[in-house]
């Protein structure tokens, strides 16, 4: 063991408080700007490219981030609807692969009802809906549901369960449809705003009592009996797969310059990119207030150790007496500023990794979306290495004064 | 006088002076030494009064302060000569200091006490430091911390740690200050034998005529300064 490294743990032990206290604000230092940066690259990861298989989404005239946050992330208020035929006429449009319809309107226990159609599952998760144990698709002409694992899990809902939809999408004020839905299948957990959705054939919310349909401009109640005319059906949004790039560009200003009679949202990334720039300003005022955290907690490792330089000057005196060169004292103050530092650094990762258990757990509640708590980025290892930096830094002063300690003054006898 | 010492002579001194300055700006000679020797295995003491300069001397020889004028050598090394790094280096290598307060490091045990003066020098030997503190009838005190011991527990610790490298010159500030008469008669003859051992030159300073009188040769350090009064 090395002179150096007796003389740090040797003090470290003997001011212990003062370290223990040190080596916290240290943590919560680093602990908060590797979660801020952490959280912000994963979110935008999440949110930016939430949209998995589609690359568009058509809907009422309006706003782009409306119309993405409602139907890809299920948060938010639908823009309102478009009609049938405009659904018809994009899915035979040779720029579009793939288009599927989504009516919205109805929840169950704060849950989100989407009414689709079965070729949603295709392409929305991966070629085929996984289930939690015995499951399926619901058939389009019945009243049968699937639910995301959230769902299954925060509605006490599992498979056989039946239960009556809400009208909207506020739990509060509410009322219960009297249509009886059957659970045929859970779903297994994503990890995506679709675990927390309820999905039933978007007939059977054409059909929902109560509702009426818009889509020839006129109202209209479905009648049990009979088939709902094309013409008065209506959609609340239709996500797109297109053959390409160009394609989106070309039906972009089509539809949003050109028609004027919906909106399109291309690219689904593009428009949260344009959310989280907007954003931006609250991850720089989180980030600065971070790093004022770091600057505040480093100053304490200076102020910790110059407190205690005075009662060591007879140390050092000591120190020096038995052969250590002012440069060892030296070195021993800042091997121990940067060992606070280290502590501070690895037990910020446990700060880390208690934040972001905690936002992980509540953006999953509100969104569905998942955070990995050491999700892979480099300010896991930069902050701890910079907090170490600048812990040898802060000691720099403290080592100054040992380093100046006159021997010969402080061997004076105390007895 | 030759520049050569003596080859049996640890500590030559010639011409050493150490001047300080009052606040009201007057200078005196404190140390002023114009020649002194010590030959290897010696053992000599000092006597002098409180305040007459004597830790000064040793602080010179030591390294620990820096002289105005003349020249220590330490086995044909010039302390005086060397920068402060050079005297921290020379006297890690070759001097063992007891003090009067023995200057025990308290957050550490006596082993780690010894081994610490180790490690400035040829380097840390656990069972050197064991051995050491057997000798000194501390085998059972290893892991103690200076305040778990009694003072005279504490002056062995400084004695195990002062002959812990080896020192061509041991020197040895009031070491028995602090101890009633019987502990201090044990002390001494602990701390002449283990230099002995160690090969040691010893040169204690002390104003107690009972620790003085165990001692073949014993200087006035009155009798050492230059004759009349010094101004610088």
């Amino acid at each position: 063991m090395s002179a150096l490294w007796l003389i740090v743990r040797k003090s470290l032990r003997q001011h212990a408080l003062s370290t223990a206290v040190t080596v916290a604000s240290l943590a919560l230092a680093c602990g908060l700007v590797t979660a801020i940066f952490s959280i912000e690259r994963q979110a935008r990861g999440a949110f930016g490219g939430g949209s998995g298989a589609f690359d568009a989404v058509l809907g009422a005239r309006g706003s782009q981030l409306q119309l993405v946050l409602n139907a890809v992330f299920h948060l938010e208020t639908s823009p309102g609807n478009v009609s049938w035929s405009l659904y018809e006429r994009i899915a035979a449009d040779p720029r579009v692969a793939a288009a599927v319809p989504y009516a919205v309107g109805d929840s169950y226990r704060g849950h989100r009802i989407v009414g689709t159609a079965p070729e949603a599952f295709a392409l929305s998760h991966g070629g085929a809906a996984r289930f939690s144990g015995q499951g399926r698709l619901f058939d389009a002409g019945r009243r049968e549901a699937v639910i995301g694992s959230a769902v299954a899990r925060r509605a006490g809902l599992a498979y056989g369960s039946h239960f009556q939809p809400a009208h909207g999408v506020i739990e509060a004020g509410a009322h219960d449809h009297e249509e009886d839905f059957v659970v045929v299948g859970v779903l297994e957990p994503t990890n995506t705003p679709a675990d927390r959705v309820i999905w039933i054939p978007i007939e059977a919310v054409f059909r929902m009592g109560g509702h009426v349909l818009r889509g020839g401009g006129e109202d209209y109640h479905a009648d049990p009996s009979q088939p709902i005319p094309d013409e008065h059906k209506e959609v609340s949004a239709v996500l797109l797969r297109l053959k390409g790039g160009m394609m989106g560009a070309s039906l972009f200003r089509e539809i949003n310059y050109q028609q004027q009679e919906a909106t399109l949202a291309w690219p689904v990334a593009r428009v949260m990119a344009e959310l989280f720039d907007k954003l931006g300003w609250m991850h720089r005022v989180l980030t600065l207030v971070a790093y004022l955290v770091v600057v505040v907690a480093t100053g304490s490792v200076t102020a910790s150790l110059y407190n205690t330089m005075n009662e060591r000057r007879r140390e050092f005196a000591i120190l020096r007496s038995l052969g250590a060169r002012r440069g060892t004292v030296f070195a021993a103050i800042v091997c121990e500023s940067s060992a606070i530092a280290l502590a501070g650094g690895v037990a910020g990762l446990a700060v880390h990794g208690a934040i972001l258990g905690a936002a992980s757990a509540a953006v999953r509640e509100r969104t569905g979306i998942a955070l990995e708590v050491f999700a892979p980025h480099p300010v896991l290892f930069l902050a701890p290495a910079g907090l170490v930096a600048l812990g040898a830094l802060a000691g720099v002063v403290p080592a100054l004064k040992a380093y100046r300690t006159d021997v010969a003054t402080h061997l004076a006898p105390t007895s | 006088m030759s520049d050569a010492p003596r080859e049996d002579e640890v500590l030559v001194i010639e011409d050493l002076q150490k001047v300080f300055t009052a606040p009201d700006g007057e200078r005196t000679a404190v140390v002023d030494v114009p020649a002194f020797s010590l030959a290897a295995g010696e053992q000599v003491a000092i006597e002098g009064a409180s305040g007459s300069g004597k830790t000064t001397f040793l602080h010179l020889i030591a390294g620990i302060l820096e002289p105005d004028a003349g020249r220590i050598l330490i086995d044909g090394e010039n302390m005086a000569a060397l920068a402060e790094a050079g005297r921290d280096r020379l006297r890690a290598r070759s001097i063992g200091y007891v003090f009067q307060s023995f200057h025990l490091l308290q957050g550490y045990s006596a082993l780690e006490n010894v081994l610490l003066g180790m490690h400035f020098g040829p380097g840390p030997d656990r069972v050197r430091a064991r051995g050491l503190l057997e000798q000194v009838g501390l085998g059972d005190r290893l892991d103690h911390r200076p305040r778990q011991l009694s003072v005279g527990q504490q002056q062995r610790v400084a004695v195990a740690r002062a002959v812990a490298n080896r020192p061509r010159l041991l020197l040895a500030d009031e070491p028995t200050g602090n101890l009633d008469p019987t502990r201090a008669s044990e002390a001494l003859e602990l701390l002449r034998a283990v230099s002995a051992e160690a090969g040691s030159a010893l040169l204690l300073v002390s104003h107690d005529r009972g620790i003085l009188e165990r001692f073949g040769r014993v200087e006035s350090f009155e009798g050492l300064r230059r004759a009349g009064e010094v101004s610088a």
